[in-house]
């Protein structure tokens, strides 16, 4: 992506556009959610432009489109940083020092949860349980699980990532 | 030369990968030839990577493994575990369920069927649709997602009703933390959930299957969405399963984050696109489920068991156990302790023995405080209730639930009041608003906590009382359950409490 800071504003994809990325998930029986992945998997957030076009091709009300949307944690509405990081704040990892070592990584990279560094390469969320609990603190980067982590290795891991 | 490397989910995180490629780099360099095979995990996380050779005298175990060791791995002097399943952690287990997991490559049909693989899914293509049902109801398997319901039953209730279209929902929202054996059998064994799911609808007259599997899990979604392809292009899903003149055909779809949807009348709203609100019950998703049509709703576990009850009978399976609590359970010891991992063994094991004997104790090397048995909505058990047996009816006396069986286990530098906070913290974040005691209830049992941190000395009875009616109230078990971790806190360490209101007076 060849994005300057600030990252995160938000694109406003053509109708076409989006009409052409849900195409192929119509025939799906309960569409919705795989038309939503589909979309921000092409644009990293869910465009508000998206609204009108899946309650016209679902024939559904603006209001329960937007519902969904909002109902989940995964679909934003504006994209995130570069990398994504997710730390898992649920109980397995708190057992093994998982609070203290998240709130050291938010301290470091200067960012409350669900924020995203100025520099726009990062943004932190917290996630319930990666099913990693054996091997705790656990965080996943970019959708790389990564497992017995601290805050200097998720430094670092950040680091290489770029 | 054969090499396995896992490619479970907790291997990667503890540095499988870079151990997989740094064996392909040395083979090459070296000009050996060796087939590295990524399987699924034993379950013994502690040693993961935890890497096998067989160098034409059968597998022999090595872990952890890191990439520096590689060299001395090929070399044969790095220090063995020797063979895996003669490890004591393998030889006091019942695998039935994860028999072939770890075993296997995991993509590997022939593999799979060479193991036992399709030979139920072979015996239930001669039997009729209630000869299904009752193997299932004999051999006493309960929904092992949690709620503990005879899945024979709830076949028994789809079977019976009569629909144009009716479909086998797995629940693959595995959302509790200390949870991973739904993972774990999707990424190290995944055709026996698609033989599981086509029993299933064959037995009660479904066509259709759907997994919903939580978007938390890359690997197991990827894994298991290869399967399903492979097991359509070899005749296993179909028009014609297995050359039996029946249909069944399945599909892998992602979930959004949102924990109620394991929830399973959450989850068909969220499978039918819709916000994943509970439903009231009823109507049962049985009879009006998925769009509306009779579904069975089962766990991922549940269904990956049903092909093993028909290779070797249902009475073998039922012979297992304690109680009604029949077969095997697939205990995932998790958080601080010094051996964690999955250990699958008949019900009945005490929870102390599982936890000191299985488990070793805590990592920390400090004195256990509390273990909280079957994910975010179960209780804190004290080391005083050790004695319980794993078994639902047990854990049900002992005031706990066992759920998906998975432990995490707190030394004492636990603070039983900020988990009793967290308990309603997560409860209020993940609510999905439908009914007012969990809505409301969690963000007030917050605040009641604050109260009882901050000294007011009324506070604890207060959030008592919002405890029950957050019990009798709640449509669903996030807000008639998140009481258990609350008040087994409140109640089995009282001391966490008190310490804070005696700070502040």
């Amino acid at each position: 992506m060849q994005s300057t800071a600030p990252a995160l504003l938000p694109t406003s994809p053509a109708p076409e556009e989006i009409r052409d990325v849900i195409a192929p998930l119509t025939a799906l029986e309960g569409p919705l959610l795989p038309m939503l992945h589909a979309i921000q998997a092409v644009w990293g957030h869910v465009p508000q432009a998206a609204v009108p076009v899946l309650a016209d091709v679902l024939n559904l009300g603006r209001a329960e489109v937007h519902g969904v949307i909002s109902f989940y944690h995964d679909f934003r509405d504006h994209p995130s940083g570069r990398h994504v990081l997710k730390i898992c704040r649920a109980e397995a990892c708190q057992s093994v020092g998982g609070t203290a070592m998240a709130d050291a990584v938010l301290a470091r990279l200067g960012v409350d949860w669900h924020g995203t560094t100025a520099d726009g390469a990062v943004t932190v969320e917290p996630v319930y349980c990666l099913g990693l609990c054996a091997c705790g603190p656990a965080a996943m980067i970019d959708g790389r699980v990564l497992g017995r982590v601290d805050a200097d290795r998720l430094a670092s891991e950040l680091e290489a990532a770029g | 030369m054969k090499i396995w490397v896992p490619l479970d989910s907790a291997a990667k995180a503890l540095g499988a990968d870079a151990v997989a490629e740094a064996i392909a780099r040395e083979a090459a360099a070296r000009g050996i030839d060796v087939q590295i095979i990524r399987n699924g995990s034993h379950g013994m996380v502690w040693l993961e990577p935890l890497v096998e050779v067989d160098a034409g005298e059968g597998r022999v175990g090595y872990g952890p493994v890191t990439p520096a060791d590689v060299p001395a791995l090929l070399d044969g002097r790095l220090n063995s575990l020797g063979p895996v399943e003669d490890l004591d952690w393998m030889r006091r287990q019942t695998r039935l369920t994860f028999a072939r997991c770890g075993v296997i490559d995991p993509l590997d049909l022939d593999d799979y069927a060479a193991h036992g693989g399709l030979v139920g899914l072979r015996r239930a293509i001669g039997m009729d649709s209630a000869a299904i049902v009752d193997e299932v109801t004999a051999s006493g398997l309960r929904g092992r997602g949690g709620a503990g319901f005879p899945t024979g039953i709830k076949w028994k209730t789809v079977a019976g009703a009569v629909a144009d279209q009716k479909y086998i929902v797995c629940n693959a929202d595995e959302g509790d933390s200390g949870t991973f054996a739904d993972r774990m059998i999707m990424e190290g064994d995944p055709f026996t959930l698609i033989e599981g799911m086509a029993i299933a609808g064959l037995g009660v007259g479904a066509t259709r299957g759907y997994v919903y599997m939580r978007s938390e899990y890359p690997v197991a979604i990827d894994v298991l969405e290869r399967a399903v392809v492979i097991a359509r292009q070899r005749g296993m899903l179909g028009a014609d399963v297995l050359g039996s003149g029946r249909a069944f055909d399945m599909q892998v779809r992602v979930g959004a984050g949102a924990y109620v949807c394991g929830e399973e009348t959450s989850l068909l709203n969220s499978l039918e696109g819709k916000r994943g609100t509970v439903r009231a019950k009823p109507p049962l998703p049985a009879l009006e489920g998925f769009l509306g049509k009779p579904t069975v709703v089962n766990n991922v576990i549940s269904l990956a068991t049903i092909p093993v009850i028909f290779e070797k009978g249902a009475q073998h399976y039922a012979d297992f156990g304690l109680g009604r609590s029949r077969g095997t359970v697939t205990l995932q010891i998790a958080g601080n302790v010094r051996r964690g991992g999955l250990f699958e063994t008949a019900f009945g094991m005490s929870l102390g023995e599982v936890v000191n004997d299985i488990g070793g104790g805590t990592l920390s090397g400090r004195p256990v405080k509390a273990v909280q048995v079957g994910g975010p909505l179960g209780a804190y058990m004290p080391v005083s209730k050790f004695d319980t047996a794993m078994g639902y009816e047990d854990f049900d006396a002992a005031g706990g639930l066992i759920g998906h069986a998975g432990l995490v286990v707190f030394d004492d530098s636990a603070d039983m009041l900020a988990m009793a906070r967290f308990a309603m913290e997560f409860c209020a974040i993940e609510s999905c608003g439908k009914c007012t005691p969990c809505r409301i209830g969690a963000v007030r049992g917050v605040e009641t906590i604050d109260r009882i941190a901050a000294g007011d000395p009324g506070a604890a009875a207060l959030l008592t009382d919002l405890c029950e009616t957050m019990k009798d109230g709640s449509l669903c078990a996030l807000g008639g359950f998140t009481p258990y971790p609350v008040m087994s806190a409140l109640t089995q360490f009282p001391d966490d409490f008190a310490t804070h209101k005696e700070a502040a007076e």
